[in-house]
C-alpha cells in the first residue's frame, strides 16, 4: 500500500509517495532528495551523525520513521548557510578545527545548532559537553568543537544583546 | 527490518482496536522499537502510530493536586518544564541523566516506560533469550553480565529495567492510565512492569491493545521536592545505561525523617522500590548511620545472577549517598552532569 506525506525540507514543501512504510527519515533524505549532507554512521541511535532538526528540534533522523512525521518541518545541514554566508555554528567550526576527517561534523553541527535553541547549556564548556554528548566524534576533535560551541554561543548572544538593546 | 502494516488511528478507540490484533504493537518516536525491528529483535506485523493521537502531550495539574502527563510529552519536555522540575526534581534529573539530547526530544513518556532491556543477548538473534523467544534458554546467565540484575531475576532471565524516569517515578508513586478494550483503567507504576518468574517474555501488566494514555504523580509527590535526588552511576559520563542507580526522597519535619522514599535502577528487571529501606528512616534522623542502615535493609534479598556482585555493595552505596544528597537539598540548579556521582556541583558527600 503506498503512503502519501508532504514534508518541509529546509523551506521548501516537499512531496512523496511511500511505497513502503519503513523508510526512515534518514534514508528519504539521502535516498530520494539526495541530501547527503546527513550521515549514515550507525543507524541506530547512537553516534548522532543523522542529527537533524525535525519541527526546530534535533533528532536522530535514523531512528524516526519517514511516514510517521507526515508534514513536519525539516531542517538538515544544507538548509543553514545563507548563500555563501555560513551560519555561525558553521564559521565556528572552521576556525577552531572542530573535526578532523569530518564525517561526524554535520550532525555536530545540527546538534550545536539544536542545543543552542534549547538553551540549557549556556557558556558553561561542561554543559555543553554534557548537551552534546549524543554526538561522537571517532578523530576526538571534541576540544575543537566545544569551542567553536562556546564560540558561536558567544556570538548568538552579542547579536541578541545588539537587538535587544 | 521485516515488512509490516502501518495504520494511523484518528482516535484511541480506533488505535486500541487497531492494536488488540495478534502481531500489532504501538509507535510512539520508535527510538526504541525501530533500533530492535532493525535488529530483528522486534518482528511487528502492524504498528499503529499513536503520534498523531490528540489530546496525550499535555502535562495538567488537576484539582486534587495530581500531576498528568500525557504519555506523547517528550522526554525533554517534560525535563524542561519549569514547574515540573521545581516539584519533581528528582524526576527532572533522571530524565536528563537518560540517553542524549536527540534522543530525549523525540522519546516519550509511555514509550520509556515500555522500553526493552539492553541485555546484548536480547538484542542478539543469535543468542538464546527466554525474554525474545520462550523457552529458548538464557545466554547472559553464562554469558558477559556483569550488568546484570541482583535483585528479583530468575533461572529464566536476569536482564534489567534500563529506565532511569521510572526509578523516581516509582519511589513517588505514580500511577499509569491505560485505555484498552475494556474502557480506561489505571495501576500503579510499581504493578506495570513483572518480574522474570519462568516468563520473562511477559514483561508488563498490559493485555493486547492496551495503551498508555498518561502517568500521574498523586499530591503526596510534591512533598518530597525540597529533598529529592536521583543519582546514577554510568560506565562513563554521559549518554549510558545505568550500572546501578538510586532515587532517594526525603520529607523532613523538625528535624526528623516524616517519610522517605526509595528506588533503584539497573538491579532488577523493574524500577526498583525499596519499601523496607523506608520503614528504616521513618521518624529517625537523617544520619550517616540510618542511612546506611537503611541502604542495607534494600539490599537484604541481593543475590549476583553472575559476574556482578559488585553492584550489590555500589547500590548499597549508591542508596546510601543519594540519601545524603537528598537529605542536604534539593539543589537551585540541576548539576551541569544531571545524576553523576561526578559532577561538580552536586554537593557529594561521600559515603
Amino acid at each position: 500500500m503506498n503512503h502519501s506525506i508532504s514534508l518541509t525540507v529546509n523551506g521548501a514543501r516537499r512531496d512523496f509517495v511511500l511505497d513502503d512504510p519503513r523508510v526512515t527519515l534518514l534514508d528519504l533524505l539521502r535516498e530520494r532528495l539526495h541530501l547527503t549532507g546527513t550521515k549514515k554512521g550507525c543507524d541506530r541511535g547512537q553516534c548522532g551523525a543523522c542529527t537533524i532538526l525535525v519541527d526546530g528540534k534535533r533528532i536522530n533522523s535514523c531512528l524516526a520513521l519517514a511516514i510517521s512525521h507526515d508534514g513536519a518541518d525539516i531542517l538538515t545541514i544544507e538548509g543553514v548557510a545563507r548563500g555563501d554566508q555560513l551560519h555561525p555554528v558553521q564559521a565556528a567550526f572552521i576556525a577552531h578545527d572542530g573535526f578532523q576527517c569530518g564525517f561526524c561534523t554535520p550532525g555536530q553541527i545540527m546538534s550545536a545548532i539544536g542545543m543552542m535553541q534549547e538553551a540549557q547549556a549556556g557558556n558553561d564548556p561542561e554543559r555543553i559537553r554534557e548537551c552534546m554528548s549524543g554526538n561522537l566524534c571517532r578523530c576526538g576533535a571534541y576540544a575543537g568543537i566545544v569551542d567553536a560551541v562556546l564560540d558561536a554561543q558567544g556570538q548568538m548572544d552579542e547579536t541578541s544583546q545588539r537587538h535587544s538593546a | 527490518m521485516k515488512q509490516f502494516d502501518y495504520v494511523r488511528p484518528a482516535t484511541v478507540a480506533e488505535a486500541v482496536a487497531a492494536a488488540a490484533q495478534p502481531g500489532a504493537v504501538y509507535l510512539a518516536a520508535g527510538t526504541n522499537l525501530l533500533d530492535l525491528m532493525k535488529g530483528g529483535v522486534s518482528r511487528p506485523d502492524r504498528l499503529v502510530d499513536v503520534t498523531h493521537l490528540d489530546g496525550l502531550d499535555r502535562i495538567e495539574t488537576l484539582a486534587d493536586g495530581s500531576l498528568r502527563i500525557g504519555a506523547l510529552v517528550s522526554n525533554a519536555d517534560l525535563a524542561h518544564d519549569a514547574n515540573f522540575a521545581k516539584s519533581y526534581p528528582a524526576v527532572a534529573e533522571a530524565l536528563l541523566s537518560g540517553a542524549s539530547a536527540q534522543l530525549r526530544n523525540a522519546a516519550t513518556v509511555g514509550g520509556n516506560l515500555l522500553q526493552r532491556t539492553r541485555c546484548a543477548y536480547f538484542y542478539d538473534p543469535a543468542s538464546r533469550c527466554n525474554k525474545r523467544e520462550a523457552g529458548s534458554g538464557c545466554d547472559a546467565k553464562d554469558g558477559e553480565n556483569r550488568g546484570h540484575a541482583v535483585l528479583g531475576w530468575s533461572e529464566s532471565c536476569i536482564a534489567t529495567h534500563p529506565s532511569d524516569f521510572c526509578v523516581p517515578l516509582v519511589a513517588l508513586d505514580a500511577i499509569v492510565e491505560i485505555e484498552g478494550k475494556g474502557g480506561r483503567r489505571e495501576i500503579a507504576l510499581d504493578e506495570l512492569h513483572r518480574l522474570p518468574g519462568d516468563s520473562p517474555d511477559r514483561e508488563s501488566a498490559l493485555k493486547a491493545g492496551d495503551l498508555i494514555v498518561a502517568v500521574r504523580l498523586p499530591p503526596a509527590a510534591r512533598g518530597f521536592a525540597t529533598h529529592a535526588r536521583y543519582l546514577k552511576v554510568r560506565d562513563r559520563t554521559s549518554y549510558a545505561f545505568a550500572v546501578v542507580s538510586a532515587a532517594a526522597a526525603l520529607r523532613i519535619e523538625n528535624g526528623k525523617v516524616a517519610e522517605a522514599r526509595i528506588a533503584l535502577g539497573g538491579v532488577a528487571a523493574k524500577p526498583w522500590r525499596a519499601r523496607a529501606a523506608e520503614d528504616v528512616l521513618r521518624g529517625v534522623a537523617p544520619t550517616a548511620d540510618a542511612f546506611q542502615e537503611a541502604a542495607w535493609r534494600a539490599l537484604t534479598d541481593a543475590k549476583p545472577s553472575g559476574d556482578n556482585a559488585f553492584k550489590i555493595e555500589l547500590a548499597r552505596r549508591i542508596v546510601v549517598r543519594a540519601l545524603t544528597l537528598a537529605a542536604a537539598g534539593t539543589p537551585a540548579r540541576l548539576p551541569a552532569l544531571p545524576a553523576s556521582p561526578f559532577a561538580s556541583t552536586s554537593g557529594a558527600i561521600h559515603a
